[in-house]
């Protein structure tokens, strides 16, 4: 009786270091796959300035309120045009600082005079709520010098960018820490 | 030919600039008075040594954890532990990385090329399944931010019906299977989509998510760590590495002497009670029994494989190239021009129909390769679930069920049994 006993509690511990093993073996064949795969640099989201659409999803579908995404001005690129096409809404009747006449809704974007004939339109950060209306303004009537990008100081860089998931032109995509932004202007 | 070759290329070389002019419908400035352009000075994001410092203070954690849990046996220190990793992995760190998520990412990496896993991810990974493969599920006990949040507000446990518990002890194997098939083929990140409590963490989220992490925090009032027993994918893994590991928590500090105090004590039923008193099945029996559904696992293996390979298209509408590929078919075939922000991009970027078509074909192949994978996985966790249920070892302790015991120490304070240090 008692060697049936041994033999089944053998067998027990047989079935247990043989299940052990077979449980360790993903633990070590993972990382061993992974080794080509595994970066020690971070990751983090940002947008992909020419591949934008300017759906204005940015705004609504950040997890944080508000959004981390937000409009930049490429100013070499910028054209300092009077009638700016990212400014100014379509149809305004005369060109001014007016909130009326202004495409920002939320006032965001500032026109100050250089000289003849050239303005400068400079995004207020805080103001700004990621809807880029005036990126597609721009994109349209002017040179394309506002885009969109992920700012870092407000991203909290999830695993899964909410609005990566639902970008229409799959324009976010990770890119090294190091290099962090995708300008507009990069040569 | 070769006396043309020079303009030719003179004319290519022209093109160079066009990436750069192709949008310069306005020509540039040519300030007079001498105006400097503004600098745009961009934040830079968290420095990578802040993701290392986040790795050793799970490590940290994690001894710590298994020290109060195995040696100390303190069920105060334990909670104050999970108030320290709700602080920090969860309020301090917003709940991102977290080792249930790191599995999608392991997933991704594995079956995709073009993505390299961060270590960090790898490691959040790798870690805490380590110390449950040698001390049981500590990671639940103490560092998890979601067990944490849910053990904090766990006050007023109360029982389930054992055939409720064990069918929605099943829910977490189809999470899990279908979280690694939705990230190996790149389509979405499920658990971190919906993971419940992110958005408290977050101090924001859609009120959807706030909705449900409340609900689900309500719920837990009663049913203790709802997430933990009838959610969380990861724990799938924990379980199962868990149930091997040779130092895990005991409910005594020396001997059990069956007085059976304990057998109310633990909210999650993780306690099996010994059964000495009670009369064993004949071996024969139970050895038949065990045989028949022993030899029923490659069944349900291959029905779940079916089962899922039968449903590759459905779960493949979760990619998004797959959906925009078919709304682009049913807007060809209605008629009906489609107002979606895909299909708007989609026509506006250039890409061919052709190429859509054979990326979702592609896609939907990935889904037909993986799910059967996935289905067999769930068959044999369905078996295996069978058998453990049929099977009566001999008892004469109590003891936790190591799978399912999450380490908590509430248990210590039942057992009357006390050690002279």
């Amino acid at each position: 009786m008692k060697a049936d006993k041994n033999k089944y509690q053998s067998r027990r511990d047989f079935v247990k270091s043989a299940g052990k093993l077979i449980v360790v073996l993903p633990l070590v064949v993972v990382p061993a796959l992974l080794i080509k795969k595994t970066s020690v640099k971070g990751y983090v989201w940002q947008i992909d300035p020419f591949k934008c659409t300017q759906c204005g999803q940015c705004k609504t579908n950040c997890v944080l309120t508000p959004s981390a995404s937000k409009c930049v001005h490429a100013f070499r690129m910028c054209g300092y045009c009077d009638l700016c096409g990212g400014y100014l809404r379509q149809g305004v009747k005369s060109i001014s600082t007016a909130a009326e006449n202004q495409l920002c809704p939320t006032g965001a974007i500032t026109r100050k005079f250089v000289e003849e004939p050239y303005f400068e339109y400079t995004i207020n950060e805080k103001l700004c709520d990621g809807c880029a209306k005036c990126v597609k303004g721009c994109g349209d009537f002017g040179n394309g010098s506002l885009y969109m990008q992920i700012r870092h100081d407000r991203c909290v860089n999830c695993n899964e960018c909410s609005i990566a998931r639902t970008c229409p032109s799959n324009a976010i995509s990770r890119i090294p820490a190091s290099i962090a932004y995708l300008p507009k202007d990069r040569k | 030919m070769k006396k043309a070759l020079p303009y030719i290329i003179f004319i290519l070389l022209l093109f160079w600039h066009v990436a750069i002019l192709s949008q310069d419908r306005f020509p540039r400035p040519e300030f007079e008075s001498g105006h400097v352009y503004p600098t745009n000075q961009m934040p830079v994001p968290r420095a990578p040594v802040w993701g290392y410092i986040d790795l050793a203070v799970l490590l940290g954690a994690l001894t710590v954890t298994t020290w109060l849990a195995l040696k100390k046996r303190s069920r105060q220190g334990l909670v104050w532990m999970s108030l320290f990793s709700l602080a920090y992995f969860g309020f301090y760190r917003e709940g991102c990385i977290c080792a249930v998520g790191s599995v999608q990412n392991v997933s991704l990496a594995l079956f995709n090329t073009g993505y390299s896993i961060p270590l960090t991810a790898l490691m959040f990974f790798i870690i805490p399944l380590l110390f449950a493969l040698a001390y049981g599920r500590v990671f639940c006990a103490g560092v998890c931010p979601l067990g944490a949040i849910q053990e904090l507000t766990g006050i007023r446990p109360v029982k389930i019906p054992k055939l409720v518990e064990i069918l929605l002890a099943f829910v977490p194997f189809i999470y899990l299977a279908i979280a690694i098939l939705f990230s190996s083929t790149n389509s979405q990140f499920i658990i971190c989509r919906y993971d419940p409590f992110v958005g408290i963490f977050r101090l924001d989220a859609p009120y959807t998510m706030i909705i449900f992490g409340a609900l689900l925090l309500f719920a837990g009032v009663f049913v203790n760590r709802p997430y933990c027993r009838f959610l969380c994918p990861y724990g799938v893994l924990l379980n199962i590495f868990s149930r091997f590991a040779g130092k895990h928590l005991t409910i005594t500090p020396a001997e059990c002497t069956n007085c059976r105090l304990c057998e109310e004590a633990c909210p999650y039923n993780a306690i099996i009670p010994s059964n000495i008193e009670q009369k064993q099945e004949e071996q024969d029996k139970s050895r038949k029994r065990f045989i028949l559904y022993f030899v029923f696992v490659p069944v349900f293996a291959l029905a779940g494989a079916l089962l899922l390979y039968n449903m590759a298209p459905v779960l493949s509408g979760a990619n998004s190239n797959v959906r925009l590929a078919r709304e682009i078919r049913a807007e060809k075939k209605s008629g009906i021009e489609s107002t979606l922000k895909d299909v708007i991009a989609y026509k506006e970027s250039g890409k061919t129909e052709t190429e859509l078509y054979n990326e979702e074909e592609l896609i939907i192949g990935r889904f037909r390769n993986g799910s059967p994978w996935a289905g067999a996985f769930l068959g044999i966790s369905f078996g295996i679930g069978m058998i453990s249920l049929t099977i009566k070892s001999r008892r004469s302790e109590y003891k936790p069920n190591q799978g399912k015991c999450y380490s908590c120490g509430r248990c210590f304070k039942y057992c009357p049994i006390k050690v002279k240090s």
